[in-house]
């Protein structure tokens, strides 16, 4: 089983879009390996020709008559937003600046 | 405590409901009373809703007084777990990220709880996004087990849990995803239900892992369990998942409590070793009672459990770091800026939130998640805890062949103190160990109290397991058992536990 490093944490943590501090890498890097390690026992079971199972049940397609049906208004919608700006999500920058 | 209205059953209190002795009103007001005498010690709400509660029970007084027809609990005020989301009231999880979120669209579950008539108390206490047995990990702090106040009411419904122990609502909602409704059941000598995946909708809920999420009932008594299981339950076109069949017949079930001839079968591989003396001994003796009962006891082994825990913490990880990528800072939710960095991007901005909004556990899972789901090491984790997830839902199918229902102790201890498990991960997600395997498969559980241990005198709790949409067995088996219990003990368990005075402490 891989080792993980600190470089791969922060690999992960920036996949996972988390600024982690130094001190939080640190502890995580520990903690981490000691769940992997424990979590890797599944690849002890007897597993070789076993279906791979992701769901309770059966999982069926569920659709709906295409009808309009009531839904939230704008203003409900952006209730919760950090920040709105005529009737529409607010957000920061999203390309590189040049 | 000696208010009578607080210590009822919703069983009992809707029957006087019905009747005209007393009023929604009245009931909700008492409950409300005891909450600001003890909470201020417990800590189990997040939000308490009085004058939402207080409009409920006048309106469903009013349309009692009209003689309308109201379902059985109308007028019974119920807490809420603060995962389900509420127009009206905020929902934060337990987290930072969402603290303040007045969410506006509504569970479900809460809508038909409105329907039923029944006052919303407040939200409780839960570890950040369920993911805990103990409530630390709520960004809000701790709530504390009324039978020790040093101790942990179970997680991540721990607020659930602890208003029922503590006498501040007779009835509550919980959601388990390996073992979030019964592990805190089990600690604090109440019941709880997690129903068979898909019979309970999961739309409104905050998702923690989809394929392992259920909500379900919490109560004091087997049938008051039933009573809001029936409330909860049932088919509804908002998720996908929901099982459109009708509910099982829990409320006849809990109210027939018959075992007779019933095949009851302990699991080998959950019982003994790595379970503490007291709680053996009392699940020793609720068997004893089941077979007294006229129920035939066998035992079965289920091999596969052994890998459950493992394949559990990269399924829930896995799906978790997927599901909670919509806490991105930008439509909802809190949003903090990176430091000293003059135009940040969006990119910088929802990690320098994540980092601020999430705890050390939320964080643990994301990433260990995403690692999970990585390219390279999928196959070697999440695919191969898939394969697992067979084995053990293979393991539970063998089992039913040879027993109606299985049985456990719910959790290996009782409850244990502040701390004790904090800083060893993996020593806390052992807690969940006997009930997993039921979330894998998709299984209904419950968990009720079978008495206090003789080594710390606290609640035990036992776990009974039944095949999909079979949930009404486990109410058949619980009633049978809590008639036995209660006839030996003379008293319900709660009886039992310290009283909480006015300011909480105990007396």
């Amino acid at each position: 089983m891989a080792e993980l490093t600190r470089a791969d944490v922060a690999h992960l943590a920036a996949l996972a879009r988390i600024e982690l501090s130094d001190h939080e890498l640190e502890t995580m890097v520990g903690e981490l390996g000691i769940i992997l390690e424990s979590v890797a026992t599944v690849q002890n079971a007897p597993i070789a020709d076993v279906e791979p199972m992701s769901h309770p049940m059966p999982l069926v397609n569920v659709t709906r008559p295409d009808v309009r049906r009531p839904s939230l208004t704008a203003q409900q919608a952006l209730a919760g937003a950090p920040e709105q700006d005529q009737q529409r999500f607010s957000v920061p920058r999203i390309l590189e600046q040049d | 405590m000696t208010n009578e209205l607080i210590t009822s059953s919703a069983s009992e209190l809707a029957a006087r409901l019905a009747a005209g002795e007393i009023s929604s009103v009245e009931v909700t007001q008492a409950h409300l009373e005891r909450t600001a005498q003890v909470d201020p010690a417990i800590h189990a709400y997040l939000h308490v809703d009085a004058e939402g509660a207080l409009a409920a029970a006048r309106a469903v007084d009013a349309r009692r007084a009209a003689g309308d027809q109201l379902s059985v609990l109308a007028g019974v005020p119920i807490a809420v777990k603060d995962v389900m989301t509420a127009t009206g009231m905020p929902t934060t999880c337990g987290s930072k990220i969402l603290q303040g979120w007045v969410p506006p669209y509504e569970s479900t579950v809460v809508t038909r709880i409105k329907a039923a008539g029944m006052p919303i108390l407040g939200k409780t206490n839960m570890d950040e996004f369920a993911m805990g047995s103990s409530t630390e990990h709520s960004a809000y702090g701790p709530t504390r087990n009324p039978w020790d106040l040093e101790r942990i009411p179970g997680g991540s419904g721990g607020g659930s849990s602890s208003v029922l122990a503590s006498f501040q609502a007779p009835l509550a909602t919980g959601t388990d995803t390996g073992g979030s409704i019964r592990q805190p059941a089990a600690v604090t000598g109440t019941v709880g239900t997690k129903p068979t995946y898909g019979g309970v909708s999961r739309y409104g809920l905050v998702a923690l892992a989809s394929s392992l999420d259920q909500a379900g009932p919490c109560g004091r008594t087997v049938l008051d369990t039933a009573l809001l299981h029936e409330v909860m339950a049932g088919h509804d076109p908002m998720d996908s998942t929901s099982i459109n069949a009708p509910v099982p017949a829990v409320v006849e079930a809990a109210r027939r409590a018959d075992v007779s001839g019933m095949r009851i079968g302990i699991v080998r591989e959950l019982t003994g070793s790595g379970f503490q003396a007291g709680v053996q001994q009392r699940f020793d003796e609720a068997v004893q009672h089941l077979r007294d009962a006229g129920a035939e006891v066998v035992e079965v082994s289920c091999p596969s459990f052994t890998y459950a825990l493992a394949a559990y913490y990269l399924i829930l990880p896995s799906e978790a770091s997927s599901n909670l990528a919509k806490f991105d800072a930008m439509r909802f939710g809190l949003r903090v800026l990176p430091e000293g960095i003059g135009d940040p991007s969006a990119e910088q901005v929802m990690a320098a939130t994540r980092d601020a909004g999430f705890g050390d556990e939320v964080k643990r899972r994301i990433i260990l998640g995403t690692y999970a789901l990585s390219s390279g090491y999928y196959d070697a984790y999440y695919g191969s805890a898939q394969k697992v997830r067979r084995l053990i839902a293979d393991d539970f199918a063998a089992a039913f062949e040879r027993a109606d229902v299985l049985v456990s102790p719910t959790a290996p201890t009782t409850a244990f103190r502040f701390g004790d498990k904090l800083d060893d991960p993996m020593a806390m997600y052992l807690n969940d160990i006997a009930t997993i395997p039921a979330n894998l498969a998709g299984v209904p559980g419950m968990s009720l109290p079978s008495g206090l241990a003789p080594e710390d005198g606290l609640p035990v709790g036992f776990q009974i397991l039944a095949p999909a949409m079979q949930d009404q067995r486990l109410y058949a088996v619980g009633a049978a058992l809590e008639a036995r219990l209660l006839h030996a003990w003379g008293a319900p368990l709660l009886a039992c536990a310290p009283t909480l005075n006015a300011v909480g402490q105990e007396a």
